[in-house]
């Protein structure tokens, strides 16, 4: 159904374009756009999606208006969200219960449900429109913006956006060295975390020796808490696609693969769906719109290694070996997938493509900063009010981010430190906030662009137990081959570990640092070289806090459960037997409206008694 | 010729070379496990580490894997490649601290501790077996499993290998389980027995006499009567 038929050149493709562009601007029917990423599928989108179904047919109103199902319109803090055009409209956190009410009010009365519109957690202000919401205003959603306005799933939606239009334009216009020479004047850097400039990257694939050569686009995002590349998949696979197809057009290549994880089903579904309905339209396969130019795309399953990640590991997963890096040289754009020359970008890289060749190369470089250009999307996660994907120009401030966007840290806590860029990045502290992200910045300062996690803490978090869990991360995922990775993961969370039991001696932290800065040295690939920053930035930020462990046995943060201790404090307990009922281990006894007592021999100070108590009568130390 | 500098010297190395290659072809020792002439390159042991690029802008790669490029700039025996390479036998004995090749090699450079809780797994994970099994023996009878500080070395699925013929490369070849270093206190600290011995042998090589014989003859009694005689007078010289 949602398949097009060949179209055979540039000429027709723009017809098509300027067709379903039309048919877009005529249609005057409301349209509820309900986010349904993962994201939002997993706080019942789908339900959401059912019920307003079900109250538009009771009402017949089906001829009036649509329900339009996208991809993740980045503000997972307020899902499952809709978008009411034309009212303009923006409601969060919509049940199953709201869709009476939404027809009712909103489709046939044209007036706002005051209480699904956004308020801001801050100052309680409400904000009808999305444009009004501060999550969204300081954002450059340029890549990731589309998201809200097409269904995924019909390649005729990203027509009416104009799709495909910066392809038929490089075929038909351009030479493979004039769309590469736009790459490279834009300055666009790659997006997976080294960012190492992309034009430059292709000229060198271009130019290297071989009949066969092969681009790779790298969706295999494992970084705990981030989905950018997730979301670009799931809500706009061909954007993605269209970037590909240019750059094997640019690059000489006769096939592409996409490389995505399998634990990514929706992101999956949607970007091998895109595939073959671009097949079907003539974009993909032989002689492409009439060009000449031939190109296919296979979708890859990866079994979701985090080092697959590291771009010679993916290309032996392809090529069905066990997943372990080799050493670059030879690089992957003289010998990579099966010894053929192969350009490997990430999937924002590619999302990209598209949009430089059609605003061109002098519009996207004025975005960004001296060195980097362009928009990053980061996700946003961790204990921040606004939860979500946000795209921002380079050079912007982490302040500016956490803050302005992100509205800042819940419950008036604190902020203690922000890590960026994954397991191989580092925590950077408060003195640190008005650092303009970009690569460079963000290298000098002991951390990583990476592809763009970002994950904020509060006082109540412990760096040590940081450092540990991403050891303990590493240490897994390390794929095992250098004795400096596999053993000096280990070794340094085992030496984190006993610190966060009150194990830690005095010479531990000179001998993490030592270890820390071999790993990082003599390791090969990226993985390990990177494995240590957790480690080394944590040591260079927050050295009270581990000195605090070691010497005085004491977590200053109250997390390590083995340097804390539970107590109740007689004046403010009020009796209401609260954490008696939550306590496990019935640790806690007394009468009602009696001080309790806790038992710290039965504790095993789990901290359910500090969560349920409502009057701070729980003091851990 | 590939032309290119290691430590300051001007070499020429062959098509084909690594770094390894061209510093054995001119005699500069580096230390290395997992490296055998017979099989390919693989970068495991991070021992044979090198420093290459100039100024400020260097970086440490291992010699057997990274290949000779014309201009290259290698330093083999900078502050940090040494002591990194320390580091990396002081995380191997860690793991086996019973294999005499590792103990004798982190006496030489001079490692005098190891600082980490031990774990007697007597394998450093080199791969040598995995790769004569499959390289040199046509068998694929083992090969590592599982990823990170779960990897180890077996037989698929764990159960009794068709392919495996019995041969003993796997043994053969192995650092770890074959030599086994039978010093005074090798598990806390660098034993170093064997480096700094003072010969106590009897001139004439005798199976029965030696001591040595199971870990593999010293050579010390196998010198000439008039060696030995010089011997008494500098004892050290010799043992450097």
């Amino acid at each position: 159904m949602a398949s097009h038929a060949k179209i055979n050149s540039a000429e027709e493709l723009k017809k098509t374009v300027d067709h379903h562009t039309a048919l877009r601007a005529a249609d005057d029917r409301v349209t509820l756009t309900v986010s349904a990423g993962t994201c939002g599928q997993a706080r019942g989108s789908l339900d959401v999606i059912a019920s307003l179904e079900n109250a538009i047919q009771e009402k017949g109103l089906q001829e009036k208006v649509r329900v339009k199902v996208t991809g993740c319109h980045g503000f997972c803090e307020a899902e499952p969200n809709i978008i009411i055009q034309p009212q303009d409209l923006f409601y969060q956190h919509v049940t199953t219960k709201d869709a009476e009410a939404i027809i009712q009010e909103t489709v046939l009365k044209d007036q706002a449900v005051e209480t699904l519109l956004y308020k801001d957690p801050v100052n309680g202000q409400t904000a009808s429109k999305e444009s009004e919401i501060p999550f969204y205003t300081k954002q450059n959603r340029l890549v990731l913006g589309d998201n809200a306005l097409i269904d995924p799933t019909d390649i005729r939606e990203y027509f009416s956006i104009g799709g495909y239009l910066s392809l038929a334009k490089s075929l038909s216009d351009m030479t493979p060295e004039d769309v590469i020479e736009t790459i490279t004047a834009s300055g666009l850097r790659g997006r997976g975390g080294a960012g190492f400039p992309t034009g430059k990257k292709w000229d060198f694939t271009r130019k290297s020796k071989g009949d066969v050569k092969y681009i790779i686009c790298n969706a295999d995002e494992g970084d705990p808490g981030a989905y950018m590349d997730r979301s670009l998949l799931e809500g706009n696979p061909h954007r993605m696609l269209e970037g590909m197809i240019i750059g094997g057009y640019a690059i000489g290549a006769s096939e592409g693969y996409v490389y995505i994880r399998e634990e990514y089903p929706l992101a999956l579904k949607n970007i091998t769906r895109a595939v073959e309905q671009a097949h079907e339209a003539g974009l993909l396969g032989e002689n492409i719109l009439g060009s000449g130019f031939s190109f296919n795309v296979k979708v890859y399953k990866g079994a979701g290694a985090f080092v697959c990640g590291e771009e010679t590991a993916l290309m032996q997963s392809i090529e069905g070996k066990v997943g372990v890096p080799r050493q670059r040289p030879p690089f992957p754009a003289v010998k990579g997938l099966w010894k053929k020359p192969t350009n490997i970008n990430n999937v924002e890289t590619w999302a990209n493509v598209p949009l430089i060749l059609d605003r061109g190369s002098d519009w996207y470089a004025q975005i960004g900063t001296e060195s980097s250009k362009g928009t990053k999307i980061f996700s946003l996660v961790g204990k921040i009010n606004n939860t979500g994907l946000v795209e921002v120009p380079m050079g912007i401030t982490l302040r500016e981010i956490i803050y302005d966007i992100g509205g800042g840290i819940p419950d008036g806590r604190e902020f203690k430190a922000v890590q960026t860029g994954g397991p191989s990045g580092g925590c950077l502290p408060k003195e640190k906030l008005d650092l303009p992200i970009d690569y460079q910045s963000l290298m000098q300062a002991g951390s990583i662009m990476g592809s763009g996690g970002m994950i904020v803490m509060d006082d109540k978090t412990c760096m040590v137990d940081v450092a540990k869990y991403f050891l303990n991360f590493l240490r897994d995922e390390s794929c095992g081959k250098c004795l400096s990775c596999r053993e000096g993961t280990q070794r340094m969370w085992e030496i984190v570990r006993n610190i966060t039991e009150g194990q830690g001696k005095e010479g531990d932290l000179v001998l993490l640092e030592t270890l820390a800065h071999a790993v990082k040295d003599a390791s090969m690939c990226g993985l390990g070289q990177t494995a240590a920053n957790p480690v080394l930035s944590t040591l260079r930020y927050f050295n009270d806090e581990y000195l605090a462990h070691i010497k005085d046995k004491k977590c200053p943060a109250g997390v390590c459960k083995d340097l804390v201790e539970y107590f109740i404090i007689p004046d403010k307990c009020t009796g209401c037997m609260v954490c008696a009922r939550v306590c496990p281990q019935d640790a806690i006894t007394g009468e009602k409206q009696q001080v309790h007592i806790l038992d710290q021999e039965k504790c095993i100070k789990c901290g359910a008694c500090y969560e349920a108590c409502k009057f701070d009568a729980i003091l851990v130390e | 010729m590939i032309k290119m500098l290691i430590n300051n010297l001007e070499v020429q190395a062959e098509e084909g070379y690594t770094i390894l290659d061209t510093c054995k072809f001119y005699g500069l020792e580096i230390p290395t496990i997992c490296h055998n002439d017979g099989l390919s390159n693989y970068g495991a042991c991070r021992l044979c580490l090198v420093e290459i690029g100039e100024g400020t802008n260097t970086k440490m790669v291992s010699s057997c894997t990274y290949p000779a490029q014309e201009g290259l700039v290698v330093h083999t025996d900078t502050r940090r490649v040494l002591e990194t390479r320390k580091m990396m036998i002081e995380l191997m004995l860690s793991t086996a601290p019973g294999s005499k090749i590792l103990q004798d090699m982190a006496a030489k450079m001079g490692v005098k501790q190891q600082r980490f809780e031990l774990r007697n797994e007597e394998c450093m994970y080199c791969g040598l077996c995995v790769r004569i099994c499959a390289e040199q023996m046509d068998a694929r009878a083992i090969g590592f499993q599982n990823r990170g500080y779960q990897r180890k070395i077996s037989t698929p699925f764990d159960v009794k290998s068709k392919e495996c013929r019995l041969c003993g490369a796997c043994m053969y070849i192995c650092p770890a389980c074959q030599l086994r270093c039978q010093g005074p206190d090798a598990e806390t600290a660098i034993c170093s027995g064997c480096l700094d011995m003072d010969p106590t042998c009897v001139d004439v090589y005798d199976e029965l006499q030696c001591w040595m014989y199971d870990a593999g003859e010293c050579g010390t009694c196998i010198r000439k009567p008039s060696e030995v005689a010089d011997d008494i007078e500098e004892p050290k010289e010799k043992n450097a």
